[in-house]
């Protein structure tokens, strides 16, 4: 055959190695693999190596050697991947290994890891780099234990594919009702675990069938072949390309002239003029370059190291962090995780370990181990300890603080390792949930004079019955409030309108609130003191909250002039799930437009306590989204707001 | 707006991050190089990580005295062009020393041996990190090796109690005494690098490229003609067209018979070859674990 000459043992088809510019084309893929000892793993791997031609003649003599010196009859491609003199003798796989190839579309990372219950650590330390894992599955054994296992770390991990192979088919005949048997109870098992791209493969490794050409054998499969989904696969849409977050690693002074803060942008991206702040002093300035060692670069981007200068002199460090001004990180030093014991040493509550998080390292204290989650049944139990391969929701608290995101929303900024400050080894992987909340933070009223969540006497919270999960998943899209705040007459409830029409539209479930209706009824024992406009608040957030509970997308447009109100509504639904709108519309506009005449009359001295004329309006620093209408129309602006949700990840 | 780069930038973009790490949590970092075409795009990489500052740490070749002169003069004309700082540590001195010992028989190779000069010398530096231009893909034990590479006070690697690495968070804590080896190329493939000299057009030595060279044929691997491989009974030196696709030691490194004298040429040449670059060393041939067991010891 043709092909057999012309393709090169890397995978590439010389005429593409030779074209420069193809090659610079190539998107990468990394993917992790877990299956037990017998679930043919390794056959699998040196299966796609071997069919992609990654395989050297070399390498394959030093397998068939070993293969006879062992006395077994067929080649046994495992041996191509188990590294160490440990595992061939053995016959298990002992450590995460890293294998390469590449086909004319992608160049594949694999982190081959072991699937052994003692070897969690190892799926976890594969899984955190990976964007897509593919789960093993023997077709005589159906879903064991430890498939239901590997998709947890998989949905823990937040990798947004899962690829299950079911394999061994050649053992049961090629039979279609085995293949269906094990994609109905693993879909089933799967949709607890909320994993956002399942897809089923029936393979043979150890015959090629569905590998990298379709199975003669099973013609009443008409998906692709495991490599064909491989190479096709749409990666790049869980990097987080919103949120500009730089953690600068090394401050660069090779002159006086010259200070410039290297770095790679863990998410988001910058252009020379942005507007940035540094945490944690807070001091703003603008980007004035993006240095590269090719010249000046027009925009970093997620994924990008580079070197920053800034317009102003500020002092900047390792471990500090550059963000946007109207896109923060959480600032703080009490986080609430899910971690995974990765030593022998176990871990008790009180017990104190370096964290590092970026580039920045920290004393930290694990106070609390809110329960243990058995990675089996996905139970969850209260203990006193924890210790290799447990996984365990903590309570940590810091000696000072880090600048972070959920892990759900951000893999960068969302995780951490714990470091024995005696032994230096990485004790565990965390995820950050988020800042720690205890029941009584919720319901105490907070000291300074912020809004209030009250709670009747003698009630005992029931949760809900159907979650917002199962919830969600039934609507297609996230729950969330998008609060659009802004003076009257800025546009906000027109902008928040046509919005709702763009979601209605694609299928989303909605619900508008703004002030004529919530006056009108709910709140019509209220007036516009000041007290009586923060109970306003406090209500619309309450409710606004139980419809998000309910799934669907709230729209809410009031002036809602206080930080601290806003803050309140924000803080009823997860990390993630708040938009707030700032409709920065100036006064001048708003009062010239007057459509209602209230401005005449707050100037009049008619209306008094009138926002923006004599009551003050505390502008937004954490929103998520600024829109000024005085040249925009409507639709354009309600435009820019759906592109933020889409990007905030509201419709997965 | 393109919102995602290719995964020759992606791998260039992780090399640099590595390095910086390293300059960041170390107190005396080495580059150590050999001459070869892994620790030449190391040494690019450093000097864009650190632009437009000088590269924070000097280069440190071990010397095994078994060279091509090529090799050498390619070594001094590149540190002087960069400004780098670079020490050298000898094999011949560690021979000298009583410290190792040349293998017996004719033609001794002294890769075995470049591990005790390259131990003594990290520990007179007082080296903390070590970068290596190791790629995973090179051999099985290799595809086990961590980002940062943990050595105990004795420089030895155990690669059944490596630390743990993820996602993009490098843990280079360590005792007195111990230090690291890290892997910038960790994820980079043969092929990658060749790709990646040729985009950014970066300066190799000639013996990459195909040339005329008096060899030996000897146990299925081509040595060139040099006063440290002298004649077997039986044998003869032969002209041919040659090149070689890694370089090491005169006494170990096969030549491959080659007309490839472009980068476009070598790219093809790799896309198509059915061997591995290791394959035409001598060294790695000793054991199924070969590898694994030299680097056990210490070795690069």
């Amino acid at each position: 055959m043709a092909g057999e000459s012309s393709v090169g043992a890397a995978g590439i088809p010389a005429s593409v190695a030779r074209d420069a510019a193809q090659f610079h084309q190539m998107e990468m893929l990394r993917f992790t693999t877990a299956g037990s000892v017998d679930d043919g793993k390794s056959t699998l791997i040196g299966r796609l190596l071997y069919d992609t031609k990654s395989i050297f003649e070399d390498q394959m003599e030093q397998v068939e050697d070993a293969s006879r010196r062992r006395g077994d009859e067929t080649l046994d491609l495992a041996l191509l991947t188990d590294g160490l003199r440990a595992e061939r003798e053995q016959k298990i796989t002992i450590d995460v290994a890293y294998r390469y190839f590449a086909t004319p579309k992608r160049k594949f990372i694999i982190a081959d890891t072991p699937g052994h219950i003692q070897y969690t650590r190892n799926m976890v330390t594969g899984a955190s780099t990976a964007d897509l894992a593919i789960v093993l599955i023997d077709a005589r054994n159906g879903v064991l234990t430890q498939s239901k296992r590997h998709g947890f770390i998989a949905s823990l991990l937040q990798i947004p594919h899962v690829l299950v192979a079911v394999n061994k088919m050649d053992l049961v005949d090629w039979s279609e009702a085995a293949f269906n048997g094990i994609m109905a109870e693993y879909s089933g098992f799967a949709e607890k675990l909320g994993v956002d791209d399942l897809t089923f493969i029936p393979i043979s490794a150890l015959e090629g069938d569905n590998v990298v050409t379709p199975s003669e054998n099973m013609p009443w499969f008409d998906g692709a072949t495991l490599l064909h989904y491989l190479e096709h696969v749409h990666v790049r849409t869980h990097h987080n390309l919103v949120d500009f977050r730089f953690p600068v690693q090394y401050v660069l002074r090779p002159n006086q002239d010259f200070r410039g803060y290297a770095g790679r942008v863990a998410s988001g991206a910058v252009r020379p003029g942005d507007e940035i702040v540094v945490l944690p002093s807070g001091r703003r300035t603008k980007v004035k370059a993006v240095e590269t060692f090719e010249g000046l670069g027009e925009e970093a981007l997620s994924g990008d190291s580079v070197v920053l200068t800034t317009e102003d002199e500020v002092d900047i460090s390792r471990g500090d962090m550059l963000v946007r001004p109207l896109n923060l990180p959480t600032i703080g030093q009490e986080i609430d995780a899910t971690v995974c014991w990765m030593t022998d040493d176990e871990l008790r509550a009180g017990k104190e370990y370096w964290l590092r998080h970026s580039t920045r390292e920290v004393r930290a204290v694990v106070t609390e181990i809110v329960h243990q989650i058995d990675v089996d049944t996905l139970h969850r139990q209260e203990v006193d300890a924890i210790t290799l391969n447990d996984i365990a929701r903590v309570r940590l608290e810091l000696a000072s603080p880090i600048f972070y995101d959920r892990y759900e929303l951000n893999r960068e900024t969302g995780s951490f390792v714990l470091i024995d400050p005696h032994s230096h080894f990485t004790v565990a992987a965390g995820m950050i949930r988020g800042k720690t909340q205890d029941v009584a933070d919720v319901i105490m009223p907070p000291a300074d004079g912020g809004v209030e969540r009250g709670v009747s006497p003698n009630v005992v919270w029931e949760s809900w019955n159907i979650t917002l999960e199962e919830r969600e998943r039934r609507n297609g899209h996230r729950a969330a409030i998008v609060w659009f705040t802004g003076l009257s007459g800025s546009g906000k409830s027109t902008v928040g309108r046509a919005v709702e029409r763009m979601l209605f539209e694609r299928g989303c479930q909605t619900m508008f609130l703004d002030g004529d209706q919530v006056r009108h009824g709910i709140n019509g024992d209220l007036g516009f003191s000041a007290t009586d406009r923060t109970e306003n608040i406090r209500r619309i957030a309450e409710i606004s909250a139980l419809f998000a509970g309910q799934g669907s997308i709230v729209l809410c447009s009031f002036v809602s002039p206080y930080r601290k109100g806003r803050d309140f509504a924000r803080s009823l639904v997860p990390n993630g799930r708040f938009c707030e709108v700032w409709v920065s519309t100036p006064l001048e506009e708003c009062e010239r437009r007057d459509a209602k005449g209230l401005y005449q009359k707050a100037r009049d001295g008619i209306i008094k306590e009138f926002t923006g004329i004599s009551d003050p309006y505390e502008e937004p620093e954490n929103a998520e989204i600024a829109v000024d209408t005085t040249d925009l129309t409507a639709d354009e602006a309600a435009e820019r707001v759906i592109q933020r949700l889409e990007r905030q990840g509201i419709f997965g | 707006m393109k919102t995602w780069r290719s995964s020759l930038r992606q791998l260039e973009s992780e090399g640099i991050y590595i390095m910086r790490e390293v300059a960041a949590q170390f107190e005396r970092p080495v580059l150590l190089f050999s001459g070869g075409k892994d620790s030449i795009v190391m040494v690019h990489l450093a000097r864009k990580a650190f632009w437009p500052a000088p590269i924070p740490f000097p280069l440190l070749h071990i010397d095994t005295g078994h060279n091509f002169p090529e090799t050498l003069a390619f070594r001094d004309a590149l540190v002087e062009r960069i400004g780098a700082t670079l020490h050298v540590g000898s094999v011949q001195a560690s021979i000298d020393a009583g410290r190792a010992k040349e293998e017996p028989g004719p033609n001794p190779s002294r890769n075995r041996l470049q591990t005790v000069t390259l131990l003594d010398t990290l520990k007179e530096l007082n080296v903390d990190a070590a970068f290596g231009g190791g790629r995973r893909d090179e051999e099985k034990a290799r595809a086990k090796e961590r980002f940062f590479s943990h050595r105990d006070r004795f420089g030895q690697w155990d690669p059944k109690n490596q630390r743990p690495e993820l996602w993009n968070i490098f843990n280079g804590r360590k005792s007195l005494g111990e230090h690291f080896r890290v892997f910038p190329l960790s994820n980079w493939t043969e092929m990658d690098v060749w790709q990646y000299i040729a985009a950014e057009e970066i300066e190799i030595p000639d013996l990459y490229f195909s040339h005329r060279r008096e060899v030996v044929e000897r146990d299925g691997v081509l040595l060139a003609k040099s006063e440290y491989n002298t004649l077997l009974p039986g044998e003869a030196w032969v002209e041919k067209t040659i090149r070689f696709r890694t370089i090491g030691d005169a006494t170990c490194t096969g030549a491959t018979e080659s007309n490839a004298s472009s980068m476009d040429d070598i790219i093809v040449e790799v896309a198509a070859a059915r061997t591995t670059e290791r394959g035409g060393r001598h060294d790695d041939k000793h054991s199924e674990a070969a590898m694994e067991d030299r680097k056990k010891q210490g070795y690069f």
